[in-house]
């Protein structure tokens, strides 16, 4: 460890200030700070600090999506072999699976960070931790068949756009990652939607039957499929969401860990619960009547809410107004699976939509508080009067 | 039927913190009371007088009595900082743009500035406000919003002395004033003439000690975790500021000083100071004077030279960091002292490593290893980044303020909206746990202070 850091050091020299690479040091301080916590001590304000930081932070998300990963890897795979029908062993589908989409990991790292670090550079600020969450849940989002390039059209958009012209991380107004999905969706549809983009190599498959059970159900058809394959996810999908089960292996740990808001995936699961249950007792179409539990567990609804709806810059920053913003999110969801056929999945655009309005929840959040002073400094003029 | 009114009325003057947190560290002061050997300098220091600009009285060299005027403010030239001993001007040491840091007073002789405290002397709120001026008594009285030294001028909605000090390592005022209680109630017995409100009294609910017994004033128990202590925290349960309301604050001790002075016409600024820490080998309490030179106390207490160490006037979170050879604040019964921690932790930043960094976050198991307290540094662990998680200040903020939009606000320096949020009701010190606890590390505190400065200059 001494050696590693004296090798460091040494390194480190030509990007300290007043040196020929100074300009660059944000790039050499972000690898730097992924070795060693720095020795940087506390110079104004609180002598001490806590443990945590924003790296860990976003780490612990990171661990988080893992098991969501894991599975999406496998299922890629095995819904690969089950329509073409050869037998196969799990690792045989998690080699297929990690053959498509460690590429795309790969290249949305690589574009993301590149951007993130050029920018890092030119405003002369270190390089933010965020990113390491957007780049992998950009490809865990899209279908697996997406062309590289376009994943990296996709990250570049989302960086560049959602991200860095609003002034960087913890400006953005929506989500990147989602940004990154909407981008694709509407630039790209043919590659985004439909019942061949979701078994990859599907169109070397003939007589494939890979829709998605929304997109079923939106077309009138009949779903195939048991609940409980619905829950722990062999179904067609993006790639990882389709398993609820190991979504909620990661919510678990977001919420023992505290780092993401259990009161907006609560708030969430109300919102869509409570909406899928009053469409259950109308049911005047197959999405109407399809049960709300179950409406939970297909899609993208589950992982949106988890790990999307949860990104703290995007959300509502309110305690009060992360309940709001968690049951719309839930409601738009299940509003636009039933009420709109051509996106038969609502939860991208649900959780878009309400990171457009969550800063307006939070302003009448904020405002009561306001108004409640202002009431007590009237009433207290008046008693002084 | 009348004993179940009586609990009740009682219970409702109680106050209960939830948010908050009681960070246990090792190197508690224990209750021991050294008086300590009189320092060779005492200093004042103006930086401790929070917006105030001082113009000296003084010049090096020159003789001045305990209780001599040594600066006075130069918006209100009636409030005078006084040396605290007899002695000699020793120095006045400047820093950048001739900013005047510390004035240094070597003691010597024994001379006293006398003052006529007679009855017929302190008969009026006039009169006693002017005897309190005069012997630099003044400066014991500080203004919310905004603390600073209090306006003479004002008279104030409360008054509020708190007792229960809940910050890390924090001192048991029932300890340190337990042979002070016959000024105790002399002073406070002065500040009810300041006032048409009450003073509040506020105690530890665990432990009142010989503070549930004072006359005059109203008694308040507090319970819950730092910072429950803070007169921000109580003074919104009590009386919450309102646009161009004041409330006053007094430190304990300082209630005492004032009640001593009330007695002999003497100014004598006495002060009770814990060193501790878990850079101290032996953590105790030394009763000196303001201003004393903090070195030999740290020597009693056996403080660590094997390595570098930070002294801080003041607790870990709201303190200011001193040399080694500085002097006590004019404010402060805390000297902290802990190790700097200007080292690498390889891969620190991976959940659950490091767990013996005390931590209020989940990701890590610090939780788990507090039991005999916990040893610091000032290691930062981890860097400046951008504002991303919510929620964890308002987990460490018990007061009904929004303290990430209060933040913002004083960063775009929009003085309606710092308003609106709250800006009167706190002090940057309530930011102190913020600090601590935020995931971006931003300096909350500083924030706060140059929102404050900047109310100060606008709306006054």
């Amino acid at each position: 460890m001494e050696f590693l850091r004296n090798r460091l050091d040494t390194l480190k020299k030509p990007f300290a200030k007043g040196e020929k690479l100074e300009k660059f040091a944000p790039a050499i301080n972000a690898f730097d700070t992924f070795l060693f916590v720095p020795n940087h001590t506390t110079q104004k304000g609180a002598h001490i600090r806590d443990a945590v930081d924003l790296k860990r932070t976003m780490v612990t998300v990171i661990i988080a999506l893992l098991p969501a990963l894991v599975y999406g890897i496998y299922n890629t795979g095995y819904q690969y072999y089950s329509q073409t029908g050869e037998t196969f062993t799990f690792l045989d589908a998690f080699i297929h699976g990690a053959w498509k989409i460690v590429p795309m990991i790969a290249v949305s790292y690589i574009v993301g960070l590149t951007i993130e670090f050029a920018f890092a550079i030119y405003r002369g600020h270190e390089v933010n931790e965020g990113y390491l969450v957007t780049g992998l849940l950009i490809p865990m989002i899209m279908p697996v068949d997406i062309p590289l390039w376009m994943v990296a059209l996709s990250v570049a958009f989302a960086v560049l756009i959602a991200k860095e012209a609003f002034g960087g991380t913890g400006m953005n107004i929506l989500n990147p990652a989602l940004t990154a999905r909407a981008f694709a969706f509407f630039a790209y549809p043919t590659y985004m939607s439909g019942n061949k983009v979701w078994v990859s190599e599907a169109g070397a498959v003939d007589g494939i039957s890979g829709e998605t059970i929304l997109g079923t159900l939106a077309a009138g058809g009949q779903v195939n499929y048991s609940v409980f394959e619905m829950f722990q996810g062999a179904i067609p999908g993006s790639i990882a969401e389709t398993s609820t089960l190991w979504v909620l292996a990661g919510a678990l740990v977001l919420i023992a860990t505290g780092v993401a808001s259990w009161r907006i995936m609560v708030g969430g699961v109300l919102g869509a619960a409570s909406i899928g249950f009053l469409f259950n007792l109308w049911g005047a179409n197959a999405l109407m009547s399809f049960s709300w539990m179950n409406h939970l567990v297909v899609g993208g609804f589950a992982f949106g809410i988890v790990f999307m709806a949860t990104d703290p810059v995007s959300a509502a920053q309110t305690q009060k107004g992360k309940w709001i913003y968690g049951f719309l999110v839930g409601v738009f969801c299940i509003l636009i699976r039933v009420f709109n056929p051509a996106y038969p999945e609502g939860v991208m655009l649900a959780i878009l939509l309400m990171n457009v309005f969550a800063p307006t929840i939070d302003h009448y959040v904020v405002e009561g508080n306001i108004s409640k002073r202002k009431k007590r400094w009237a009433s207290a003029q008046l008693k002084t009067a | 039927m009348i004993l179940e009114k009586n609990k009740q009325s009682f219970m409702s003057n109680d106050i209960r913190i939830r948010r908050g947190a009681q960070l246990k560290l090792r190197g508690q002061a224990e209750k021991i009371l050294n008086v300590a050997e009189p320092s060779k300098t005492y200093a004042l220091q103006p930086d401790d007088f929070f917006a105030t600009t001082p113009k000296l009285a003084v010049r090096e060299g020159d003789q001045v009595a305990q209780g001599t005027p040594i600066f006075f403010d130069k918006k209100d030239p009636r409030i005078q900082f006084v040396s605290p001993v007899s002695g000699v001007v020793q120095a006045v040491v400047r820093g950048a743009k001739r900013k005047i840091l510390k004035v240094v007073i070597a003691a010597e002789g024994n001379r006293q500035q006398k003052h006529n405290v007679s009855a017929e002397n302190r008969s009026s709120r006039e009169q006693i406000i002017d005897l309190l001026l005069t012997s630099g008594c003044w400066p014991f009285i500080k203004q919310r919003p905004y603390d600073v030294v209090a306006n003479p001028d004002d008279k104030p909605q409360a008054i509020l002395v708190s007792t229960y000090a809940t910050a890390p390592l924090d001192v048991d005022f029932e300890f340190l004033l337990k042979n002070n209680k016959a000024e105790f109630q002399a002073g406070l017995d002065v500040l009810t003439k300041l006032t048409d409100g009450s003073v509040f009294l506020t105690y530890d609910n665990s432990f009142g000690g010989f503070f549930t017994e004072v006359q005059n004033v109203k008694p308040i128990s507090v319970k819950g975790p730092h910072p429950a202590g803070d007169p921000s925290v109580q003074i919104q349960k009590l009386c919450p500021i309102n646009s161009g309301d004041r409330v006053w604050i007094v430190r304990p001790e300082d209630v005492v000083n004032i009640g001593r002075f009330f007695e002999t016409g003497i100014y004598d600024g006495q002060r009770t100071v814990a060193i501790a820490g878990n850079a101290v080998a032996a953590p105790q309490y030394f009763q000196t004077k303001i201003g004393a030179e903090i070195a030999p106390f740290l020597d009693i207490a056996q403080m660590d030279t094997s390595r570098p160490v930070r002294v801080i006037n003041g607790n870990v979170l709201t303190g200011a960091a001193i040399a080694s050879d500085g002097h006590i604040g004019f404010y402060n019964n805390l000297v902290s002292v802990i190790p700097e921690g200007n080292h690498y932790r390889m891969f620190g930043w991976l959940p659950f490593v490091g767990n013996h960094i005390p931590s209020l976050s989940n990701t890590s198991l610090s939780w788990l290893f507090g039991k005999k307290g916990y040893e610091v540094d000032t290691n930062l662990n981890g860097e400046e980044r951008a504002l991303v998680v919510t929620g964890e200040m308002e987990k460490v903020f018990p007061m009904d303020i929004y303290p990430m939009q209060l933040l913002k606000a004083c960063m775009v320096e929009d003085i309606e909206k710092m308003e609106a949020l709250g800006i009167y009701e706190v002090v940057s010190e309530d930011f102190g746990l913020i600090d601590y606890a935020n995931t971006s590390k931003i300096e909350a505190q500083e924030i706060i202070r140059k929102g404050i400065e900047l109310m100060i200059k606008e709306v006054g």
